[in-house]
């Protein structure tokens, strides 16, 4: 299920570990990357490929918040509302776009397009307050550029 | 990033060499322009051993958190040793208010791969991996394209420089676990395991990854390796405090006019950090209370900061710790029970589990909070939260407890009232309803 050119970078991969297992994590970034989440079936091909058991698959997969089990909203929007982010406002910029979105912390808007989370300090205290959305970051937000960011999304 | 200092002509005359003020260098033509992979060339014509000493005498303490000596730790490494040894460098930087390593990523990904093959040399190592957080993708794709430019011109790989020297660099990327910043956690996620910390011990150095010996050293630790090579133990050690060189990443978030990233010598006077080069507090307010090194470090009274300055020694007699020198600013109307509270909250999340006091003690001290910050804590709720946050400390696997415990022990100790009036408020409000 692995494309073309991340079966040869898993091939490259080999030679950089003494173990294949440590090539797991490196592995379901790929699937990650190509698939928009982790499916079962995802897991139980990785574990032929790598010649490690399902349930251990599942085991990490399970322990790393990146690691999606399912499809997301289009966009997922991850506000960060740790210390320097929430002395910064963050609680004002997830209100308004709680607003805006219609939905909640936690929750997938009904066309799919849209989740949004709260999230953990993203080494943007600096530039806080900020969001991510995939890996992009955006920083030093303020209601108006949150507004102008969804617009541009719409 | 905001990398200048709000106040320009009154601060120290520092030079910047982790994160100077040379435009593009992370492209590797203008980083060996400006003299990059100098210090390489330089340490591989000297013994390992004498690397290691250059090390020790420059007395570079780790940035990650710990303040640990390096070229100590470099030593414990095993000299004739029949297995492969290892070096992690740690970009996990996930401690909240910390966000310097990405600077180095951003800025100058060849000085980190320049000191990264530096420590290789001197340990004897083959392979290194720079394990960054899973968030970190577009900073994974600055260093990833610095590397293979470094491999393209033979500097990383099979006999660099035509040395005997060969090692490999690879970056190993997170999935988003605070946890795996810790050593031991996050060499069991390079092994493709959960990133649970192991117990110690055997340390790293005797039984690290795949079991083989292996040091674990912090992105700004490594940097430091090309600068002190270059100039010199004597040179390096003169920066800053004594027992606590060199040039220091810091880090100003929250209440401040200019926060950002500043590269200063270590022992700067904390107030003038937060008033001269993070532009002082927004209209002009009092500060109430500072975090000076990451949300584990212990939280300081706003008029207690005179005198105090960001090294080793002044934090550990004001009682705290340099930690990631990351400085969260609070100003005079800062709710600190939200604070603490928000604080409490992401260790609570990102305990791993496998100890019980840290697993259900970082629970209960955020379910304790939480009545604190909604008014419905008693006043002996107090206790019982020093209580808990004593229970944890010291009695677990890895540090993430006590790094739990510290900031709750700590802001009962120094605001107390704070919490009295919580609860105050809390008895009162039960009497009338
Ligand atoms: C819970 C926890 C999280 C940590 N996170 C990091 C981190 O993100 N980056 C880091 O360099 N060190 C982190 N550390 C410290 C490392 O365990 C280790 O001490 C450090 O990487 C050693 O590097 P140094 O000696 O160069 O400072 C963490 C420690 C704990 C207990
Ligand atoms: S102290 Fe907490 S994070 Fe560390 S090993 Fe124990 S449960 Fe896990
Ligand atoms: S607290 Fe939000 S990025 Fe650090």
């Amino acid at each position: 299920m692995l494309s073309e050119s991340n079966l040869n970078k898993v091939e490259e991969l080999r030679k950089r570990y003494p173990t294949t297992q440590a090539l797991l994590l490196p592995v379901l970034w790929m699937i990650q990357e190509q698939e928009g989440c982790i499916s079962e079936e995802s897991m139980k091909y990785t574990g032929a490929l790598l010649n490690i058991p399902y349930g251990h698959i599942l085991g990490v997969v399970t322990f790393y918040s990146m690691l999606q089990k399912k499809a997301v909203g289009k966009h997922h929007i991850e506000v960060c509302t740790n210390v320097s982010c929430m002395l910064r406002g963050s609680g004002k910029i997830l209100e308004h776009i709680e607003k805006r979105l219609g939905i909640k912390i936690g929750e997938i808007s009904q066309d799919q397009k849209w989740t949004l989370s709260e999230t953990e300090c993203l080494g943007s205290c600096g530039t806080a307050p900020m969001l991510v959305i995939g890996d992009e970051y955006y920083e030093n937000l303020t209601l108006e550029k949150v507004d102008k960011l969804i617009d541009s999304l719409q | 990033m905001n990398l200048q200092p709000a106040n320009t002509e009154k601060l120290t005359t520092w030079k910047r060499v982790i994160l100077p003020d040379v435009p593009n260098l992370y492209k590797i033509d203008f980083y060996l322009a400006n003299d990059g992979y100098k210090a390489l060339k330089k340490a591989l014509d000297m013994k390992p051993d004498e690397v290691i000493d250059e090390v020790k005498k420059s007395n570079l303490r780790g940035r990650g958190g710990a303040c640990f000596p390096t070229g100590l730790k470099w030593s414990f490494m095993p000299k004739n040793s029949d297995k492969p040894k290892y070096l992690c460098v740690n970009g996990d930087e996930s401690e909240p208010g910390t966000f310097k390593d990405r600077q180095i990523f951003e800025f100058n990904p060849h000085l980190l791969i320049e000191g990264t093959l530096i420590a290789c040399y001197a340990m004897g190592m083959t392979a290194a991996y720079i394990y960054i957080r899973g968030e970190y993708g577009k900073w994974i794709k600055i260093l990833q394209k610095a590397i293979d430019d470094a491999y393209a011109n033979g500097l990383i790989g099979e006999k660099i420089l035509r040395t005997n020297f060969s090692t490999n660099i690879t970056i190993h990327r997170g999935a988003g676990a605070y946890i795996c910043g810790e050593e031991s956690a996050l060499m069991n996620s390079i092994e493709g395991e959960r990133g649970y910390p192991r117990v110690r011990p055997p340390f790293p150095a005797q039984f690290g990854l795949w079991g083989c010996p292996t040091t674990i050293n912090n992105v700004e630790t490594i940097s430091n390796i090309p600068i002190i090579i270059n100039n010199g133990w004597k040179w390096y050690s003169q920066i800053g405090s004594v027992k606590h060189p060199g040039p220091l990443l810091v880090g100003v978030s929250g209440h401040v006019n200019n926060p950002g990233i500043f590269e200063m010598p270590t022992g700067e006077p904390l107030l003038e950090i937060i008033h001269r080069w993070a532009g002082g507090v927004p209209g002009n307010k009092g500060i109430k209370a500072v975090i000076p090194g990451g949300s584990s470090t212990m939280i300081l009274r706003g008029d207690q900061l005179e005198g105090i300055r960001m090294d080793v020694d002044s934090l550990k007699a004001a009682g705290s710790s340099v930690g990631t020198a990351g400085i969260i600013v609070m100003d005079s109307d800062t709710d600190l029970i939200k604070v603490i509270r928000r604080i409490t909250e992401f260790y609570y999340r990102e305990s791993c589990g496998q100890c019980t006091p840290c697993r259900e003690g970082t629970g209960w001290m955020f379910k304790i909070l939480k009545r604190f910050e909604s008014y419905q804590a008693k006043m002996e709720d107090i206790d019982l939260l020093m209580d808990v946050a004593n229970n944890i400390e010291g009695n677990t696997i890895c540090a993430l407890g006590d790094a739990a415990a510290w900031p709750v022990q700590s802001m009962i100790r120094r605001f107390r009232d704070e919490f009295e009036k919580r609860a105050q408020v809390s008895h009162f409000q039960t009497m009338v309803v």
